[in-house]
């Protein structure tokens, strides 16, 4: 874990990343996360639902970006963490995350940075597109 | 279909409790290696008083505890295969540790209607309270409802 003070803008500060999404994968983070919706593990229900296979649970790739954070930051010094969840990611999907300092901010008088995250498929598509406040 | 009416719809509390076994299956998971979320030891040297959780796991231990974990769809009649998750924000106040014991008061604070109404997003805002009545955290979400396609006229 690096010191914080000396980011800037523009430095790439974040960056790790993942192992293939498995089936398995998807079946441990059901019962890991408390997400029983079957539509993430439950491939005739997925078709029911008009999808051509089950998927990852966004939550999942979120805490994969939330890790990739905690790698790069002290955890204690997050303020805020957030995502939009832009295209569903797929088995097998080999993701990559990534986040960049936008601003250095003031944050309820505190001395923040801001990094834009983004988590990518082995394709480049953005699945996940997020930020976080973070203390400097 | 859901609409603006909805807005103000507050749910049942859920009460979670931040349990070391079941951390450290998630942990397993999601290939979570670093000894601060791992070892209570490390987690006391950076200044926690016991290991604190990873930064989504707050909508986790919402859901493995709530006695019906998609109580705000059923309440608000929408089908689980119909929706997606759109956004999810955290606000963090105070660490939220093993032992701890939090409360989850979520409400509804926005509904919006996209591509003609062919998509429904509710807007979910969550408080996070600990046992002793401090206010840890602020979770936000938005679902987004695939609306079955109307008829055409």
């Amino acid at each position: 874990m690096t010191q914080a003070a000396s980011r800037s803008v523009g430095d790439r500060v974040v960056h790790k990343a993942f192992a293939p999404i498995t089936r398995h994968t998807l079946a441990l983070y059901c019962g890991a996360s408390g997400d029983h919706n079957p539509i993430h593990v439950d491939l005739d229900f997925a078709k029911k639902a008009g999808f051509p296979d089950v998927f990852t649970h966004g939550m999942l790739v979120m805490a994969y970006l939330g890790q990739s954070l905690t790698d790069a930051v002290r955890p204690k010094d997050i303020r805020a963490f957030s995502t939009r969840f832009a295209a569903i990611t797929q088995l097998s999907a080999r993701l990559t995350c990534e986040g960049h300092v936008t601003e250095l901010l003031d944050h309820k008088g505190e001395p923040c940075m801001k990094i834009a995250l983004v988590a990518r498929d082995e394709a480049g598509e953005a699945k996940l597109l997020g930020e976080a406040i973070v203390a400097r | 279909m859901v609409d603006r009416s909805a807005i103000g719809r507050s749910f049942a509390p859920v009460t979670a409790h931040v349990e070391p076994g079941r951390l450290r299956y998630f942990c397993e998971t999601i290939g979570e290696r670093s000894p601060i979320y791992r070892d209570a030891q490390a987690a006391r040297a950076e200044g926690y008083s016991a290991i604190p959780v990873p930064p989504t796991y707050l909508f986790c231990l919402e859901m493995m505890d709530a006695e019906n974990p998609f109580e705000f769809l059923t309440e608000l009649d929408i089908d689980l295969a119909r929706v997606l998750h759109g956004e999810q924000g955290f606000t963090y106040h105070v660490p939220a540790v093993v032992g701890d014991t939090l409360t989850f008061r979520s409400r509804v604070t926005d509904v919006t209607e996209k591509k003609g109404g062919a998509m429904t997003l509710i807007a979910v805002v969550t408080e996070v309270t600990r046992q002793d009545g401090v206010h840890i955290a602020d979770t936000t979400r938005t679902i987004v409802v695939r609306n079955p396609k109307a008829t055409s006229t």
